[in-house]
């Protein structure tokens, strides 16, 4: 990590965002998700920064941001797998691609690989029954997968990264 | 309002429109089961307790955020309705620990009340349970996770009531719960341990560590009394077993409405410390022995008797004491002048609201607050002054907050950027001093635009056209040249406080401690009347009193210049009613104030000096110099509950008891006299201050004695008119406000309405003098000084309650960073403070709260006593000491004290 995204929340877009929302405790739920999508998570000295600009108390800024599922406290991996585990899913084996998945990655479900390419979550459906197995790696599904195939994938992704880097 | 009728378990109740059906059930006298409601509280319906039927309505409303509409028919206890309030209480016990047996709260714990009466034992529902730790990172209570429901009291306490918001839900479904950011400490957080969050959990999931493992309601009475620390008189119970006070409560009480501050919930551990003072004490050389009553008090009578045949009357002299009670006080201006005959009496008032006393008698003809607390809420705007409200009257404070978010607006004038500042719509930082000048600006602004009440003017005052004259050279460029507040913002502030319709000053020690505290104090009172913002609900110049009693002490005549009920010593009329009833003559000629006693005791005319509850070897300004006078007094007496720096110069010290051990009344800041009770015994031989009076004016030869305080307040009501309708049994629960002439009298919640008490209000032309001290090369810094929410005067309450101890331990000197860096100063470096007249040595705290040429020492700490700093220049009329305002210089220290290197 460069150490410009270490101190991520000292960016000018950060800053050009609180500035917009100086003062409007009303704009908070737009100001985390605008955050989120600048610094890819909610870090704490971010969290201070809206709660100070915004007029909005500290507690009622974490209050929000842990209620909501779409926010991250925690640093996010590049790519972000969501295994589904909904019904249709759970029925044709999501679970065993979840545990393969967690165990060729090192982490448990719910957490961020340590070089921050990939974290794995566990949903409770994609909307996609007609495909399960489904899992999606950002904005691309994959259906029909047997655990094999989904670790196949995930390799794919790390490995086009690599190229990227060294290109 | 339009009133609406509806049915409610068969029976007929008319409400006003919007009035919730839980609300209509309790005005029939039914409570509806409940856990998240409480009165204070905005409603949630989070808990569903208090569901019932409505006839036409789908499922189960819950009636606490229920409007009423008409014709509504309400069933509360059905089968259906108490089937559901059994599932629910099963879910929520699903998720409690079930130990009732060790909980501190077994007994009022509302979801036990309601598992028994419900008859449901333990949960059906089995699965993951919450499993967290206790939160025990504060001093003053611990929140248990697993027992809380998550009604969410504590979050709109917190949120909506205190103004905090130090906690609130954090996390999603099953793991949600209340907590910090990051679960860090509340002491981390803004939180100011009120308390008030522990007062509505209705559960044991926050419980005082105080009273931890030490009783249980049923095993502890509870006695109602007044909180002995600020002037806001919250009224608060004393948890007592075994002859002890294990705990403490808030009450309800109209100067509070049931909410507490830290100190006033959890400041108690100095009643029972055992450095209490339990027996007479006689100077033996450097030391004390232990001595009976008997003994002790005859030495006192013998000597002060013998000072006066020798020296004179003038040469005795008493402090009275702003923490002891009204009768107390009365009882001790009555033995100086009926039985030594002598008005040398006064007390430490003359260091906080003399100029109080002085310039509103002049202007309006009383010398007190207004309005009333309450009537806060009812103004449009708040003009806060030389008040650091959240932390001097914290209760006070959270109500000028609360106001605030609910509309109405605030201007804070102060040398700090104090925390109300930060809420503030207009803060004007002058510069210590500056006031006059800063009022008169307004006022001239007011003039200059016409936005004066004509008609208030032409109808209930006089001198204006002397005023329009004085004012004429204050304009705003002006007066941005003395107070360093830009023009503009006092052009803003004038033009907002004319044009508000009920606009209320608050003021405090930042205007009276000055040497033009009196004139501050005509500008403040010439401001309201040319607004017409006195006498009225909402408005009115409002003194915070700072100690529980300092009212009442003034009131009750410990004061050189008037009798109780402020009542002149000069005047021959009023002399005649009190030596009628005294039996023995008054003196005529008015006596010394604090400072000018100090004055005449080290010149050597003032040869005795009796103290009961004060501490002027640290609340007076210049220690030094009040050292070398109670050193020079020849006899010296102090009654106190501690062994305080002054008892530690006495010859005798005599044991009071503290205000848990007595009877009584205290005044409130709001004119409220309120009842006080005994709840335990003094400590020893420690008696109350009132009986040690009756015995020592008995061994005078004067027989003075009373079965109660309260005959002492019947013999104040026969000869103090503003008292004249306050008896020990009239005053109940909610106390009466003064005026209060007669028996039928409601008491009066605000003053000047219609007449000022003098008739007219008068305007007086004030001028801006600056103060007796400025900053010069020597001295190149101005030294203002303060409190702290977490300590009390002169500490010796404070100081022994752990918490409070645990939270400010330190003396500290607040310094601009900037300020800093030119003097080669870091955070928490040691630093020596020098002015004229003595030196300290402290650690610097560097904040933006003070402006670059000010700095701030909070006056508590003995260890660094800021009146060794202080000037004892004086006001000419009110005697009130500058302690606001001298000059002094700072310079760096190494760690262990030494020089710092620094220039």
């Amino acid at each position: 990590m460069s150490e410009r995204n270490e101190r991520c929340w000292e960016s000018a877009e950060f800053r050009d965002l609180l500035r917009v929302h100086a003062n409007q405790p009303e704009s908070l739920i737009e100001v985390l998700q605008k955050t989120q999508d600048l610094l890819g998570y909610l870090p704490r000295p971010a969290l201070e920064a809206i709660a100070q600009a915004l007029r909005v108390p500290l507690a009622k800024v974490y209050g929000v941001a842990t209620f909501y599922s779409q926010f991250h406290l925690q640093p996010r991996g590049k790519h972000v797998i969501r295994v589904c585990l909904g019904t249709a899913c759970h029925v044709r084996g999501g679970e065993k691609i979840l545990r393969r998945l967690s165990e060729v990655l090192g982490i448990a479900p719910g957490e961020t690989t340590p070089d921050r390419k990939f974290t794995l979550q566990r949903v409770a459906c994609l909307g996609a029954c007609g495909l399960s197995p489904v899992m999606m790696v950002d904005e691309v599904t994959y259906g029909r997968l047997s655990p094999q195939r989904a670790v196949e994938l995930v390799l794919k992704y790390a490995a086009a990264d690599e190229q990227v880097a060294e290109s | 309002m339009k009133e609406i009728t509806i049915e409610i378990d068969g029976r007929r109740v008319t409400v006003p429109e919007g009035v919730t059906v839980f609300e209509a059930a309790l005005k029939l006298g039914i409570e509806i089961p409940h856990l998240c409601y409480h009165p204070s509280l905005p409603f949630l319906g989070a808990c569903r307790l208090c569901v019932v039927e409505i006839e036409g309505a789908r499922g189960l409303p819950a009636s606490c955020v229920t409007p009423v509409a008409a014709g509504m028919v309400v069933r509360t206890n059905t089968e259906r309705v108490r089937e559901a309030r059994r599932t629910i209480l099963d879910l929520l016990l699903a998720n409690h620990p079930l130990d009732c047996l060790t909980c501190e709260k077994a007994g009022e714990c509302r979801l036990q009340h309601y598992a028994y009466e419900y008859g449901v034992a333990s949960s059906t529902w089995q699965g993951e349970r919450k499993r967290l730790e206790p939160d025990e990172s504060n001093p003053f209570f611990v929140r248990d996770q697993e027992k809380c429901i998550l009604c969410g009291r504590c979050v709109r306490m917190c949120q909506d009531v205190q103004g905090r918001h130090a906690i609130d839900y954090v996390h999603r479904g099953f793991a949600v719960r209340v907590s910090t950011p990051y679960d860090v400490s509340l002491t981390e957080t803004s939180c100011v341990f009120c308390g008030n969050c522990v007062t509505v959990c209705p559960v044991g999931a926050l419980t005082p560590k105080m009273s931890r493992g030490r009783g249980r309601t049923w095993e502890y009475t509870k006695v109602r009394t007044v909180c002995p620390y600020c002037g806001v008189g919250c009224n608060v119970y004393l948890h007592v077993k075994d002859g002890r006070v294990i705990g403490a409560s808030a009450a309800e009480g109209p100067a509070h409405e049931g909410l507490l501050c830290v100190k006033g919930h959890f400041g108690y551990e100095f009643i029972h410390r055992p450095d209490r003072l339990r027996v007479p004490l006689i100077r033996q050389g450097k030391s004390f022995r232990e001595a009976s009553w008997e003994e002790a008090l005859s030495l006192v009578a013998g000597r002060l008797l013998e000072t006066r045949k020798r020296y004179g009357a003038s040469a005795v002299a008493a402090l009275a004491s702003a923490k002891c009670t009204n009768e107390e006080n009365y009882l001790l201006q009555k033995v100086f002048r009926a039985v030594l005959g002598t008005n040398n009496v006064d007390h430490c008032a003359r260091l906080c609201h003399a100029s109080t006393v002085v310039g509103l008698a002049a202007a309006f003809g009383s010398g007190a607050m207004t309005n009333s607390i309450r009537e806060i809420a009812e103004a449009e705007l708040l003009l806060v002054t030389g008040s650091n409200t959240t932390e001097t009257h914290p209760v006070i404070g959270t109500r000028i907050i609360r106001a605030k978010r609910a509309g109405a607006r605030l201007i804070v004038a102060d040398p700090r950027r104090i925390a109300l500042a930060e809420e503030a719509d207009l803060f004007l930082q002058l510069l210590p001093g500056s006031n006059v000048a800063l009022f008169n600006g307004l006022a001239h602004v007011i003039v200059k635009e016409k936005l004066y009440d004509a008609q208030f003017i032409a109808e209930r005052t006089e001198g204006f056209a002397e005023l329009v004259e004085a004012l004429e050279p204050y304009t705003p460029e002006y007066v941005e040249g003395i107070t360093g507040v830009p023009a503009e913002l006092i052009v803003r502030a004038a033009r907002m406080y004319a044009t508000a319709r009920r606009a209320m000053i608050l003021y405090s020690m930042g205007i009276t401690q000055h040497t033009s505290g009196t004139d501050n104090v005509l500008a403040i009172a010439n401001l309201a009347m040319l607004c017409g913002h006195v006498g009225r609900e909402g408005t009115g110049v409002n003194p915070l009193r700072g100690q529980n009693n300092v009212q009442g002490a003034c009131d009750l005549g410990a004061l050189p210049n008037v009798l109780p009920g402020y009542q002149r010593v000069d005047d021959a009329e009023v002399r005649r009613k009190f030596e009628e009833c005294w039996g023995a003559p008054v003196p005529t000629q008015p006596g010394l104030t604090v400072v000018e006693m100090m004055e005449a005791a080290a010149r050597g005319q003032l040869r005795a000096l009796y103290i009961m509850g004060e501490n002027p070897m640290l609340s007076d300004p210049d220690i030094n110099h009040v050292r070398e006078a109670l050193e020079k007094v020849e006899f010296l007496v102090v009654q106190d509950i501690f062994m305080t720096e002054t008892a530690c110069l006495a010859d005798v010290v005599l044991p009071g008891a503290c205000f848990a051990e007595k009877d009584g009344t205290f005044t409130n800041t709001e004119r409220r006299v309120q009842r006080v009770h005994k709840a335990v015994d003094p400590p020893g031989e420690a008696l109350p201050d009132w009986v040690i009076l009756c015995r020592l004016a008995q061994k005078m030869g004067y027989p003075m004695s009373y079965d109660h305080p309260r005959e002492i307040l019947e013999e104040i009501r026969r000869l103090t008119p503003i008292y004249g309708g306050i008896s020990w049994e009239r005053l109940g629960t909610d106390g009466l406000q003064w005026p209060c002439r007669d028996a039928d009298d409601p008491g009066t919640p605000y003053l000047h309405k219609d007449r000022f008490a003098r008739g007219k209000g008068k305007f007086h032309p004030v001028k801006y003098r600056p103060p007796a001290e400025l900053a010069d090369e020597e001295y190149p810094l101005l030294l203002t000084t303060g409190r702290l929410l977490y300590q009390f005067h002169t500490g010796s309450m404070s100081r022994r309650s752990q918490g409070l101890e645990a939270m400010a331990p330190e003396p500290y000197i607040e310094i601009n960073p900037r300020t800093a860096e030119v003097l080669g100063i870091g955070d928490g470096q040691l630093v020596e403070v020098a002015s004229r007249r003595g030196s300290i040595t402290l650690r610097a705290r560097l904040t933006e709260r003070v402006a670059r040429q000010v700095v701030f020492v909070p006056f508590h700490y003995a260890e660094a006593a800021a009146n060794v700093l202080t000037n004892s220049a004086l006001d000419p009329r009110a005697k009130i000491p500058e302690l606001k305002v001298c000059a002094v210089r700072v310079r760096p220290l190494g760690a262990n004290g030494s020089d710092g290197g620094g220039s």
